[in-house]
């Protein structure tokens, strides 16, 4: 039966009859081996990576004659690695996870830009969408986009559940504009926006979004704006001065911004304008990919990494995040407890509740349970274990009761009790010195009475 | 600047000539050098600093009329800060003390920071998060090291993380080793450092930069030990920090020294300037400011001149172009609208009677009940009749009862 799914004419075909075959469990990769006659894979590819946990693999020109499973495997053992570090985990992608562990001097310069892009893993994350209209009085703007979110961003989010709680609001402002001008450039008939002013754009916004009051979780904001009508067609360049196809950029732990341009070609303003919502979810799905930790660097050369699918989020890659965010939550959990316990080792007199006890040997017990499902490779569990222990140690770590405001520095000591005793001592002193003296007078007297 | 000099020093027409000439060329040619290495800075400042998002945490600590200056030292830095680009929403403004409506404020809403009044500082939308009584040490520790309890509103927190570059300001009145909190209670330079431990063990900083203006402010800095902190003071130890100007109209001295010459170099400044902090440790020199303003870099982990102002006093986002976009083929599905239909409600509303004055006019005064007599009362009868009866001996006992 697999044999007439990998008779399939092209790689994504295969893929997909080889996934109603069987169903491979959570943090596992299946590799088959076609023959090098196979068609399956176009030319010049050695490695189709599909949508869910699946590679086809090419063999190489040696495996004409059968030989035995060792030696099969042991030419096959550099492509293997490799298709294991694009789908399941890297070093790099463990450098990363502990990137708050490792010395900024020891990593790349693209390693710091990609851990700096993607947000720290957290229990909860909020999304927001705005449209932007500066000018509403030439554009009337429809968007759906409730079934937009529910279309093509909410699957996401639902396979994405088992990593973290999201929630998703919505927003249209208006005569909100952008903080930067324009300037029209004649050979484009059109107006730019340079690639360097763009980190201008975002402050002047930002005021106006209205970040969510409810919860400390982070917050991912996607902005459409539609140029106003005298600055109609607004296209972002980059710095070699080429027009950007997606007219869209990001901002690393912020969020992302569409410019999306209309024809207000109409007579009478305002002009109905219905948003190509698809076209829109086409841009900001790959920028929430990026800021969720999803996309991953660059294939090596040969691999061909199929679509995501209809999910926007392929199987393989949730196991990696997976993988990564259990490893940092345990690390990050572990760093708590244990700066916590240098806490209170240092402040002798500070008063710990029962409850923080409580949090704190539970968090050790999620700790030793997560890390061993990762050995045994339950990455759902894990993941489930890792972040209950993340939950604990942070509430136990920023509790308000674990505040010491008690300093008392030696000589602070000294100058407030010696005032004090000192003169109280000085009656005491003087007595018993007078007592001394008695003593010793006493057998003296003594002596003299004898005689 | 240039031409002004070569005018002051022409002698004949001959020499003014040449000088002017040679003046205006070396003008033109210096720009078109900086351009190239602008690009070139600019295409490496991503990975320069590794910071994605700002905060500022400014503390005015001291209150009463006359120290009107701590808080405009507070407002010029955080007009300073809002006008760079950081959000109200990241930024925590302490204030002990509200001078813009006091009752002693000649000119109230307004926080002057300059003599005639030129720069109202106060603006139509600060943002005060911990106002007054507030202002405490130990809301000081929590908002820094993170320990709030969970009412505590968004607005109230420092939500910063692992790539968050904080600007911290301190303001008041100060000593060696300690600053004074709202006139009742000090930190001392110990707690500071720990709290700043304390971050750092939580990664809830990238890069701090801390600025006091108190007298003898360098000592506050002396005792911190965690990595990747600047801080700067106006005095340094044994030095006091003075103020700056008084003003005759509303009473009191407006602003500290160094404050003012730190405003009035921000006030250069502009988002994409590239101006480092080599120059902010220039300002204010001692024939300005009369005391030595120090600065400590050991700890920081980059050079000094390669850090950007708008590092921590502003806001510039990093921005990537997005190149990959997804071909999404799937119909939109339109969800049904399952909000149900709110029927029309067809009773007449009316207002309750909030405040029933006519009744209020004519009511009786309540009846109080009786209650027996306090224990003060008590207590002083018992002695009285002690006292009369210890003087006049008990045998009188017997002929009152």
């Amino acid at each position: 039966m697999e044999e007439d799914a990998l008779n399939q004419s092209t790689a994504a075909e295969a893929d997909i009859s080889l996934h109603m075959l069987s169903e491979s469990p959570s943090g596992s990769v299946v590799i088959y081996v076609v023959p090098e006659s196979s068609t399956v894979l176009p030319e010049g590819v050695s490695v189709y990576v599909g949508q869910r946990r699946t590679a086809l693999l090419r063999a190489g020109g040696q495996m004409r004659v059968a030989v035995a499973l060792k030696e099969v495997l042991a030419s096959l053992e550099t492509w293997i690695k490799q298709v294991l570090q694009v789908m399941s985990f890297s070093h790099g992608d463990i450098t990363a996870a502990l990137s708050d562990r490792v010395r900024p001097g020891d990593r790349s310069r693209e390693g710091l830009a990609d851990s700096m892009r993607a947000f720290k893993s957290s229990p909860g994350y909020e999304i927001t969408f705005s449209l932007l209209n500066p000018d509403p009085t030439s554009h009337l703007l429809h968007w759906d986009v409730e079934a937009a979110i529910s279309s093509y961003i909410q699957p996401l989010l639902s396979k994405m559940a088992p990593v973290a709680n999201f929630s998703i609001d919505s927003q249209i402002l208006y005569y909100a504009v952008l903080g930067v001008n324009p300037r029209y450039d004649p050979t484009l008939n059109a107006y730019t926006l340079n690639a360097d002013s763009l980190s201008h754009v975002i402050n002047p916004v930002e005021a106006r979004l209205g970040s969510s009051a409810a919860s400390s979780n982070p917050v991912l904001n996607f902005l459409l704006y539609v140029p106003d009508s005298r600055h109609s067609p607004l296209h972002i360049t980059d710095h070699r001065r080429h027009t950007v196809p997606s007219n869209a950029f990001s901002s690393p732990r912020w969020g992302g911004i569409m410019v999306y341009n209309v024809n207000a070609s109409g007579t009478e303003l305002p002009v109905d304008v219905h948003i190509d919502m698809r076209r829109v979810m086409g841009v900001f799905l790959p920028q929430l990919r990026l800021m969720l930790g999803v996309q991953s660097a660059a294939p090596p050369p040969g691999f061909l990494i199929g679509p995501c699918g209809n999910a926007g989020l392929a199987d393989w890659e949730l196991d990696r995040l997976m993988w990564t965010r259990s490893v940092e939550n345990v690390a990050t959990a572990t760093t708590t407890i244990t700066s916590l316990a240098q806490l209170l080792d240092q402040i002798g007199n500070i008063v710990i509740n029962d409850n923080i006890a409580e949090q704190v040997s539970s968090a050790v017990a999620s700790l030793q349970l997560a890390v061993g499902q990762l050995e045994v490779g339950n990455l759902g569990l894990a993941m489930q274990y890792s972040k209950e222990a993340i939950l604990q140690s942070e509430r136990a770590f920023f509790d308000p009761s674990l505040l010491h405001l008690l300093y008392f520095p030696d000589d602070q000591k000294f100058a407030i009790y010696i005032p004090l005793f000192l003169p109280m001592c000085v009656p005491i002193l003087l007595s018993l010195l007078k007592m001394a003296s008695e003593v010793r007078q006493r057998p003296g007297q003594g002596q003299a009475k004898k005689d | 600047m240039g031409t002004a000099g070569v005018s002051a020093s022409c002698i004949n027409m001959a020499s003014c000539s040449s000088l002017k000439i040679l003046t205006l060329l070396s003008l033109f040619l210096s720009p078109t050098i900086v351009e190239t290495n602008n690009i070139e800075a600019k295409a490496g400042q991503f990975f320069s600093s590794g910071h994605t998002n700002n905060w500022a945490v400014l503390v005015c600590t001291s209150r009463f009329w006359f120290n009107y200056r701590h808080v405009a030292n507070t407002l010029s830095v955080y007009r300073s800060v809002k006008r760079l680009g950081i959000p109200d929403s990241h930024i925590v403004l302490m204030l002990a003390d509200d001078m813009a409506c006091n009752h002693r404020n000649p000119k109230p809403a307004t926080v002057f920071s300059h003599k005639n009044m030129e720069l109202n500082v106060y603006g139509d939308d600060v943002e005060v998060d911990y106002r007054g009584y507030e202002v405490t040490v130990e809301n000081f520790l929590r908002v820094l090291t993170g320990r709030l309890p969970p009412s505590t509103p968004r607005s109230k927190r420092l939500l910063s993380d692992d790539r968050s570059n904080i600007l911290i300001y301190l303001t008041g009145h100060g000593g060696n080793g300690f600053l004074k909190f709202q006139d009742s209670e000090e930190i001392s330079n110990v707690e500071l450092a720990d709290a700043f431990e304390q971050m750092w063990t939580k990664r809830r900083y990238n890069e701090l930069l801390f600025i006091i203006d108190t007298c003898q402010g360098a000592s506050m800095y002396e005792r911190f030990y965690s990595p990747n902190i600047m801080a700067l003071a106006s005095s340094q130890v044994g030095e006091d920090s003075l103020s700056h100007q008084p003003d005759l109209a509303i009473g009191v001295h407006l602003m500290d020294r160094y404050t003012f010459y730190l405003l009035e170099f921000l006030e250069d400044i502009h988002p994409s300037s590239t101006t480092n902090m080599k120059d902010l440790f220039k300002v204010c020199p001692k024939s300005q400011c009369v005391s030595t303003p120090g600065h400590r870099t050991d700890l920081f982990l980059r050079d000094p001149g390669s850090v950007l102002i708008t590092d921590f006093f502003g806001s510039v986002r990093k921005v990537e172009i997005t190149t990959d976009t997804i071909n999404l083929t799937a119909p939109m599905v339109h969800l049904e609208d399952t909000r149900p239909v709110r029927e029309l409600r067809t009773e007449i509303q009316t207002y309750m009677d909030q405040l029933p004055v006519a009744e209020i006019i004519h009511q009786k005064p309540k009846q109080k009940d009786w209650h027996p007599p306090d224990g003060f009362i008590l207590g002083l009868w018992t002695l009285i009749l002690l006292v009369f009866f210890k003087t006049y001996g008990i045998k009188h006992l017997k002929h009152i009862f």
